[in-house]
């Protein structure tokens, strides 16, 4: 186990350089961020001692060599337009994102597993028929029409959900959470169906395929034949053992999930980091931008060790060591 | 921040219960919300809507590009290079202190040192100090546009702003990181901010001692929301969200407009979009003919009307109507005849290829009138590459002037029409820093001569002729491709009295808006 997170630790340091290495090498194909930040009339002149004084006219190997061995010390730079440390930046508008992809995370997971099971359980019924048809055309809607149509029907005709923002929020010890007022969860509730909307189909039907290759399993006829309930054969034995591969895709998609909100936080207006991401590139906050970059690899890599980890914890027969296998 | 909430709370005790029943409270979703608190950090229509909320200018602009007194009561010229303020008595910052003189010279000063905003006080040689409300402002040669630049000067609390905090002058302009002035304000405005959290939301009350007990204003909680999205700033609107959106992209317009209790106020604006045409890059580009020829082909009324949805005002020159070059005489000129005719003549019967630029992300619908402008020349043989890039990778493009046809639009930060010369069409020099954004390379002795004159000339009918022949000097010689000038529009519910308070330059004064 030692030597696997050793290794694991290893891999993820030489994945996070290469990240960083690539996130600093598309700073300068950007843009000129001096043009976000001074006036049209202002002379060119102007502009260079600005560029001189942010050390934007230094070799691209000083550069980085600045930044790196400031980012080891944890600064990845200040925002242009926040001024403020991006990595505090991206951590004040996490908390928005954690809380959209939580919501989106809970929709998933109470609606996908009873519809597959169902589905699996009952593989000739209209109703499967039609949870089908509607995941495949679910998941062949792109999410920013999804959020607009959403926004349209219930926000503009309907009036019964707000159309943007976070709504009122409480800071609970330090964390500004919208789940707690009303308000604030009426806000939630657009954003995270949008953002479910993509991860939606793709479980519906993860869960239904694993969970009919379960009940053709030797073990479930074997249950059948003994005359155990069926309730008994569907929800104990049979789920139980069609949960595992969900959970190792699940995990890996609520690290997608993350870098990913930009186009629903996009729509909504919802203060997380998928919309300060955009902001940033329209605004060539080139500090920020890298630092995003970078702070999502490190999720990606964080969220596949747990996953690893996991899988071997809910799996003996899984040897992470890799020894003898 | 703090101090000036619970000054607040004092006044409004003192007062027992001021709140009338029209006191109103409003929401107001922008596209962006200002980059920092000091109004001299960067030069932008943000910062100018800002500065109206937080402070007051010197005089302002009326509807109809008059001088409206604001902090000075009375002006006068004294001679050739120098004009005289009185300013208004018993004027009070947020922080309580007294505006004097003090704080107008002390601004100025600021003013002087800014990056973006010293290129509007160049002209002048300094501010005096003549009384405690009175000042003079000095230029080194005599200059006309005083009071335009005057409406650059919002007097800032000297008191306020001097002194050192974290061991850094209070005073100091900073553009990228963390200063005073960046996150604490004090000026005259009507309104104070309670609470600002960048790019969610500014939040802004009423001051209570605010100086101007006329203005009919009765909003005292205004909270501006930046809401980037078209789409999702008009569904805030039509939600019931929001009170007032601005932007509203031309696809949306007629929505907000048959909407019951909303209403749409558009008032034509004075940013003008061009294309200019690249003598340099492409030898067909030198000849006048060729240069008509492209004037004459692309038809920018039939833009207006099919792109712009009728959100623009077609253009033939470079000021709109009420700016002091404007002639009336130099209207569009589309005439796909006349342009294949000019084509012939210039030896050019069987058209050439041409490289076009346009931001897709900086100008309404921008990407979008290139292509049309380009289908358009492809009519009189113009072969056009047409490449859009997002406004972030197009300046560097147009830093270098890099393809034979771009698209710039301007606004003149002086209202006035010698601003667009200077930077647009007069000749490239960098010394003077004059033509700096003439990617046409259009270089016109007569044009050059015509503008400094005009920028020493008092008298506002000689300045004004002299104006109007620059831009027949322009028109005759085809020296840019004029589109149209950009409308501006606001949604918002009908107990909003809108139409007041806004217009072309788009700094709504929001102290005055009469909510119903």
């Amino acid at each position: 186990m030692f030597t696997f997170l050793v290794k694991r630790l290893f891999q993820a340091l030489i994945v996070m350089f290469v990240i960083s290495l690539v996130a600093f090498a598309i700073q300068d194909n950007l843009g000129d961020p001096l043009r976000e930040l001074v006036g049209q009339s202002v002379s060119e002149e102007e502009r260079q001692v600005l560029r001189d004084e942010l050390g934007l006219n230094d070799p691209y190997m000083t550069k980085y060599t600045r930044f790196i061995s400031n980012a080891v010390q944890g600064d990845l730079g200040t925002s242009y337009f926040f001024k403020k440390p991006a990595a505090e930046v991206i951590l004040n508008k996490l908390q928005a994102t954690l809380e959209l992809v939580f919501g989106a995370a809970l929709i998933i997971v109470f609606v996908s597993i009873p519809l597959g099971v169902f589905s699996a359980i009952h593989p000739k019924s209209a109703w499967t028929k039609l949870i089908m048809a509607l995941s495949s055309f679910g998941i062949s809607i792109p999410v920013f029409l999804t959020a607009i149509m959403l926004m349209y029907v219930f926000a503009i005709e309907l009036n019964w959900l707000p159309s943007y923002g976070r709504g009122d929020t409480v800071n609970v010890l330090g964390w500004e959470t919208g789940f707690l007022t009303k308000d604030g969860l009426l806000h939630l509730i657009l954003p995270c169906i949008s953002l479910a909307s993509i991860m939606l189909p793709l479980f519906i039907r993860l869960v239904r395929s694993e969970m009919l290759e379960a009940l053709s399993s030797e073990y479930v006829k074997f249950a059948t034949a003994k005359g155990l309930a069926m309730n008994k054969i569907y929800y104990q034995h049979a789920l139980k053992n069609t949960m595992l591969p969900v959970l190792t895709v699940g995990g890996v998609q609520i690290g997608t999930m993350v870098a990913y909100t930009i186009l629903t936080e996009t729509v909504f207006q919802w203060p997380g980091t998928g919309f300060l991401f955009l902001e940033a590139i329209n605004r060539v906050d080139t500090p920020l931008i890298t630092a995003y970059v970078i702070f999502v690899g490190l999720i990606f890599v964080v969220t596949n060790t747990i996953v690893d980890l996991l899988y071997g914890v809910v799996n003996p027969t899984v040897n992470i060591t890799g020894k003898g296998a | 921040m703090k101090f000036f909430k619970t000054k607040l709370a004092v006044a409004l005790l003192a007062a027992g219960l001021s709140f009338t029943s029209s006191a109103a409270d409003v929401t107001v979703a922008y596209d962006a919300d200002p980059v920092s608190l000091d109004p001299h950090e960067q030069l932008s229509g943000g910062t100018m809507q800002m500065s109206h909320m937080l402070f007051d200018p010197l005089v302002r602009f009326t509807k109809e590009f008059d001088f409206e007194a604001r902090l000075a009561e009375k002006w006068e010229r004294i001679d050739a290079t120098t004009f005289r303020f009185n300013l208004r008595k018993g004027v009070k910052f947020h922080s309580g202190n007294t505006m004097t003189a003090d704080d107008v010279v002390w601004t100025f000063n600021r003013l002087k040192v800014s990056g973006d905003f010293k290129g509007v006080f160049a002209p002048y040689e300094k501010m005096v100090k003549v009384d405690d409300y009175t000042v003079e402002i000095k230029s080194t040669e005599p200059y006309p546009l005083v009071l335009q630049t005057a409406t650059y000067i919002f007097p800032m609390d000297s008191k306020f702003y001097s002194g050192q905090a974290d061991g850094k002058d209070k005073g100091a302009i900073v553009k990228h990181g963390n200063s005073f002035a960046s996150t604490n304000v004090s000026g005259t405005g009507p309104f104070i901010v309670t609470s600002r959290e960048q790019g969610i939301k500014v939040v802004f009350e009423r001051f209570d001692d605010y100086w101007d007990t006329k203005s009919p204003g009765n909003v005292d909680k205004l909270t501006l929301v930046p809401i980037k999205e078209d789409a999702t700033r008009v569904a805030a609107l039509l939600s019931g969200d929001v009170d007032l959106i601005h932007p509203v992209a031309p696809n949306d317009q007629k929505r907000v407009k048959t909407t019951k209790d909303i209403d749409l106020t558009t008032v034509a604006g004075t940013r003008i979009i061009t294309f200019q045409m690249n003598q340099n890059s492409n030898p067909a580009l030198k000849d006048v003919r060729v240069r008509q020829a492209i004037v004459h082909a692309i038809n920018n009324k039939g833009i207006v009307k099919k792109i712009m949805k009728g959100f623009a005002t077609t253009a033939g020159q470079q000021g709109p109507a009420g700016y002091a070059g404007y002639d009336q005489a130099l209207v569009p000129r589309y005439d796909l005849k006349k342009a294949k005719q000019l084509m012939k003549e210039a030896g050019y019967e069987k058209g050439f290829k041409l490289s076009m630029m346009a931001p897709n992300n900086r100008y309404v619908n921008d990407a979008k009138i290139a292509q049309a402008a380009s289908a358009m020349l492809s009519k009189i043989g113009i072969k056009v590459d047409l490449k859009t890039l997002p406004k972030a990778q197009y300046w560097p493009e147009f830093d270098v002037c890099a393809a034979d046809m771009m698209m710039i639009g301007w606004h003149s930060d002086t209202e006035d029409s010698a601003n667009f010369s200077e930077f647009l069409t007069m000749t490239r020099n960098k010394e003077t820093g004059k033509g700096a954004y003439n990617c046409g390379h259009y270089a016109n002795p007569t044009v050059d001569n015509l503008v400094n004159s005009a920028n020493a000339e008092t008298d506002p009918a000689k300045r004004g002729a002299m104006l109007q022949e620059v831009e027949q000097i322009l028109y005759k010689d085809a020296a840019f491709v004029p589109l149209h000038w950009q409308n501006l529009a606001w949604g918002a519910k009908s107990n909003l009295e809108i139409a007041p308070i806004v217009n072309a330059l788009n700094f709504p004064y929001f102290g005055d808006l009469v909510v119903k």
